[in-house]
């Protein structure tokens, strides 16, 4: 796997993080490091062997539907970096 | 008055039935000490009135006898626990400000049994490092040696046990973010087993790992705190119906204990820690138990099986820090997309963007075999190759880490990779979903030396009454 300024570009904007210049070669040369330290995983033969997704054994536990109230729109609201009484306030999304 | 530090919670009540102190006369050590040693960097703020009207509440309970089993403690959270009405930031400038609207699971069982709060202490961002030097707000230094790190990521829970600055601390453990720090300033600290505590109301870092565990003084108030925060909880799916019961030491059980060659023999074990790996040893077969060497041969697959599935995990679980919802918004962006990307950009350290950005690698269409699936079946050998050692013995032993606390701004501090080995015998229980605990014993040149054992899954009351076993030993 190659990890050139187009690779880190790419991850970054998919990460929605932006890197400087020097940030960028910085991130690349430890990006390069961690990936062949990970490499290293190919060596153990798993042949067969099912990915582990859940740690837990206990499978289907059910409970009854009983709606409650959750948080209020006060406590929603209160850390919004901006907001009015009843909705978060954002950038504009949709541009004509 | 309170004249000397306690070291457990059966001690504080005693002395309190007695009449030698009182909830307010400890509220006033705590906070004096914490005052005192302030530049340690421990703690991120102390909520001193609050466990002041708190002590005084708790006082007159128990005097009228209503007072709950953990009345006369006075617990530091760490900062990445949400407790209604109090900030709670990740040690991030992100969500500096955030304040918490609801209370975690974990806590509000301590609180419902008479716990105080004493503050909220400093950890590498996110949970996020092994040397407490990620922090937003700057690095906690070892109460043994103030040129050394604390470990991490707990590294403020660990130093507040450790400095006498509270009786015991909550952190939270991935890869061996309790087990790491406990071990670098002489405290008990575990890890349970995956799913005994719930997770609700803990700022995620990588969710298939995460276990919310104590750090203190005394195995009995570790005790304590695991079986008052352990069980289900309708907020966390995950959380286990496991049944929880409670602590009672027993001197007399003789264990099977298997111990690590490969850590025995690991390059990076220094001197003084394997000797005393080989000095445990010996006390415990002389004590009786039967002890014996057992190869593992993936020691050196843990940590990078470990760093492909946390920052996956990580990646996707702080995708949710943008700027809409809560935290910082920059100030600097135009659109919504800058929005975050600035936001995000602004507001991340260097090891938390470094972290997302090997898990949008490992995660993203052309590594994910290679990477992310490869791990998860690694992940499944690790699990089943640990089972198996621990269907024929008590525990698996080795040493918490490879060597005692270290610099501060040291190699490892510029060298991720070197950084990552710092839990190359902790992350093996995390990746099993196997309970862990690291024991203190005496200090090497000042400094800490912890043992770890892992055992089988929800045998936590196992790995107590061995480390009450190792603690009465004679180092």
């Amino acid at each position: 796997m190659i990890i050139d300024d187009k690779k880190v570009e790419d991850l970054a904007h998919l990460a929605r993080l932006e890197f400087s210049d020097n940030q960028k070669q910085s991130i690349k040369s430890d990006l390069v490091r961690i990936i062949e330290f990970c490499d290293k995983l190919n060596e153990v033969n798993t042949e067969g062997v099912e990915p582990l997704i859940y740690l837990s054994d206990q499978k289907n536990i059910l409970r009854q539907d009983i709606s409650k109230p959750g948080l209020s729109k006060l406590e929603v609201l209160k850390n919004a970096p901006s907001a009015d009484s009843d909705y978060f306030k954002v950038p504009k999304v949709i541009t004509k | 008055m309170v004249s000397k530090k306690y070291n457990s919670l059966a001690h504080i009540q005693s002395d309190i039935q007695k009449g030698v102190i009182s909830c307010t006369e400890l509220a006033e050590y705590y906070i004096g000490k914490g005052k005192e040693n302030e530049h340690l960097n421990a703690f991120l703020e102390v909520f001193s009135d609050e466990a002041r009207e708190k002590a005084s509440i708790i006082d007159t309970k128990i005097k009228n006898g209503t007072a709950g089993r953990l009345a006369g403690m006075f617990l530091a959270i760490k900062d990445n626990i949400c407790y209604t009405g109090h900030k709670v930031s990740g040690s991030s400038k992100i969500i500096e400000n955030y304040e918490a609207v609801y209370t975690a699971t974990a806590l509000q069982r301590l609180l419902d049994e008479d716990v105080i709060v004493i503050g909220r202490c400093n950890c590498d961002e996110f949970a996020m490092g092994a040397s407490n030097e990620n922090s937003a707000f700057g690095h906690v230094k070892n109460a043994a040696d103030e040129s050394k790190v604390p470990g991490g990521s707990s590294g403020g829970s660990a130093v507040a046990v450790q400095a006498d600055l509270c009786l015991a601390a909550l952190g939270s453990d991935t890869g061996g973010s309790i087990r790491q720090p406990a071990s670098f300033t002489g405290t008990y600290g575990m890890k349970t087993t995956y799913g005994r505590i719930s997770r609700n109301g803990l700022l995620a870092y990588a969710s298939s790992f995460d276990q919310i565990g104590p750090l203190a003084g005394s195995v009995e108030d570790a005790a304590l705190l695991v079986e008052i925060m352990a069980g289900k909880d309708e907020n966390d799916a995950t959380s286990s119906n496991e049944v929880v019961q409670e602590f009672t030491a027993d001197s007399t059980k003789k264990y099977k204990v298997a111990y690590s060659k490969e850590a025995m023999e690991s390059e990076g074990l220094a001197d003084d820690v394997k000797a005393r790996y080989l000095e445990l040893i010996d006390k415990l077969r002389a004590d009786g138990h039967t002890v014996e060497e057992q190869s593992f041969p993936y020691l050196d697959y843990m940590v990078p099986c470990y760093y492909v599935l946390t920052t996956a995990e990580a990646s996707s679980n702080l995708s949710r820090y943008s700027g809409m919802l809560y935290g910082t918004r920059s100030s600097n962006a135009h659109d919504i997309e800058s929005t975050f990307k600035k936001s995000r950009s602004e507001g991340f350290g260097e090891e938390v963007k470094r972290r997302i950005m090997a898990g949008t690698f490992v995660l993203s269409a052309d590594s994910y075999d290679a990477y992310y699936s490869k791990a998860q079946k690694v992940r499944r050998v690790i699990k089943e190759e640990s089972d198996k050692i621990l269907a024929e013995y008590d525990f698996f032993l080795s040493p918490t880490t490879p060597s005692t606390a270290f610099e501060i701004g040291g190699d490892k501090s510029k060298d991720p990779i070197q950084m990552y080995l710092a839990d190359i015998f902790t992350v093996q229980a995390p990746l099993a979903g196997l309970p862990a605990i690291s024991v203190p014993t005496k200090e090497s040149n000042g400094l800490s030396i912890g043992m770890h054992f892992m055992a089988k899954a929800f045998e936590e009351n196992k790995l107590f009454n061995i480390s009450k076993i190792v603690s009465n030993y004679a180092f």
